[in-house]
């Protein structure tokens, strides 16, 4: 008897027999991950200098760029209350500039609807940079120069880790509908 | 990844007015956000309450990754003692040696400090610390430097209250929940503290800068009398250090100071312990307009 090449009835997110996708996990994911990235910050102790990623601001902009439909244009709003609670910010920052984030990418994708990597990349990268001057300007303390100078290096990990959390983002994704056993 | 052809509303109405809401609540939820911010800048304290409920609510995790973070770095220091430990070894016996010297000497000041206290009548009861906890976390994406204490008003640490390692100062309370607290650390920008160069009295300001220095602003200008690799400690003005804990050692000098480095990282302590207000009267004091009047 012939084999039957086992992926025959299978795809990307799994096999088709018998298996459905969660409803709830493709629902929870983008939200919980995100959510994930806003609380991640805090367990590294930075003294000297704000080191760290706003991983919860880059989660949010990949998710949106990477997957564009999926999340509503005003997830900036109880997605930032929740990173406000956490990011060490005057309360009300992230809700403003995620919000103002989400309608900017909007702005973006009525340009070039069809982009490739690199655009993704560079749309990223400069939300990233107004995102870390804005919390400069907007800390609570007077901004001074030296605080400006001290972001540099948290800017360029930003910049350089946005690839990886859209390869994150993606590999999210393929999870978030990926089939599941159906009892 | 295109995006997908919903958002291309075509003519059902409901699929437009659907996008267009979507668009009129993020500006609405942006606007919030700006009055929030507002609202935040003028009563800092007034959205503690929820964020200390957060923060009580990650303590649990925050408190496992501590204790590991701390075990790894003895682990990692112990593996790196072997390194050239010989060498090591001859050196701290050296040291070792002359510090028996001094501590005998330091013996015979502290009788003599309290035969003279004795003579002065003055009290020195000894302070215990409120609560010994780990510092959990920090703010470490944002400009702010705060860090997160795994002890709240459930170990009776109230706002205000100093913050020290064995090492030196901290930082202090600046929000209570009930089983966390966040601590302004020196290197935020906003932090001020009264200290004095160890061993006379040239008194400053420690500001921080917000780039991991502190800056040494002294009191009394004229000739700029440090050096580098002068000690600071609390000078105890203000009312909420006790006075001689080490804060920060002079690394660079500038036309009125300089600029100093913090003795006690807290990235690099394994606990810290929280203070009472070395004096709560004069910090009251100070924190009262001069046109309003102390009560009795």
């Amino acid at each position: 008897m012939e084999r039957i090449d086992p992926r025959a009835r299978s795809d990307a997110y799994g096999s088709r027999l018998n298996r459905s996708h969660s409803p709830l996990i493709a629902n929870v994911v983008p939200w919980a991950s995100i959510m994930l990235g806003s609380i991640l910050p805090i367990f590294f102790i930075a003294a000297a200098l704000p080191m760290v990623p706003p991983i919860g601001y880059l989660m949010l902009v990949g998710w949106r760029l990477v997957r564009p439909g999926l999340l509503p244009v005003w997830a900036g709003i109880p997605l930032g209350l929740f990173d406000d609670l956490y990011n060490g910010q005057p309360f009300g920052f992230a809700i403003l500039t995620w919000s103002l984030t989400m309608l900017a990418i909007e702005a973006v994708e009525l340009r070039i609807p069809w982009r490739v990597f690199w655009q993704d990349w560079l749309v990223a990268s400069l939300l990233g940079t107004l995102y870390l001057g804005a919390g400069w300007l907007l800390s609570g303390a007077p901004p001074t120069s030296h605080a400006l100078a001290a972001l540099v290096p948290q800017l360029v990990l930003t910049i350089l880790i946005f690839p990886i959390v859209s390869r994150i983002v993606a590999r999210l994704d393929l999870w978030r509908l990926w089939r599941w056993k159906r009892l | 990844m295109a995006p997908s052809s919903q958002r291309r509303s075509s003519y059902s109405k409901r699929a437009q007015y659907n996008l267009f809401t979507g668009y009129i609540v993020a500006g609405i939820g942006a606007l919030i956000g700006a009055v929030l911010l507002v609202l935040s800048f003028f009563q800092p304290q007034f959205f503690g309450g929820p964020r200390s409920v957060a923060q009580d609510a990650a303590t649990p995790a925050t408190e496992t990754v501590a204790a590991a973070r701390t075990g790894s770095k003895s682990l990692w220091d112990s593996i790196s003692g072997y390194y050239r430990a010989g060498s090591k070894n001859a050196e701290l016996k050296r040291e070792v040696e002359l510090a028996r010297i001094r501590l005998g000497e330091a013996e015979a000041l502290r009788q003599e400090n309290v035969r003279l206290r004795g003579l002065l009548d003055l009290q020195d009861e000894d302070r215990k610390p409120v609560a010994v906890a780990r510092l959990v976390g920090s703010s470490s994406s944002s400009t702010r430097r705060f860090a997160y204490l795994g002890a709240g008003s459930e170990d009776g640490v109230t706002v205000g209250m100093p913050v020290r390692s064995a090492r030196g100062v901290v930082g202090r309370i600046l929000e209570t929940g009930r089983t966390s607290s966040r601590v302004l650390l020196l290197t935020d920008s906003e932090s001020v503290l009264p200290v004095r160069r160890a061993g006379d009295e040239t008194v400053a300001f420690a500001e921080g800068r917000g780039d991991s220095l502190l800056r040494i602003k002294l009191i009394n200008l004229g000739i700029n009398p440090l050096k580098v690799g002068d000690m600071f400690v609390t000078s105890g003005a203000g009312g909420y250090y006790p006075p001689g804990i080490a804060v920060a050692i002079v690394t660079e000098l500038n036309d009125d100071g300089g600029l100093a480095r913090i003795v006690s990282d807290p990235a690099a302590t394994d606990y810290v312990s929280v203070e009472q207000i070395f004096e709560p009267d004069a910090a009251v004091g100070a924190t009262t307009p001069i046109e309003e009047e102390l009560g009795d």
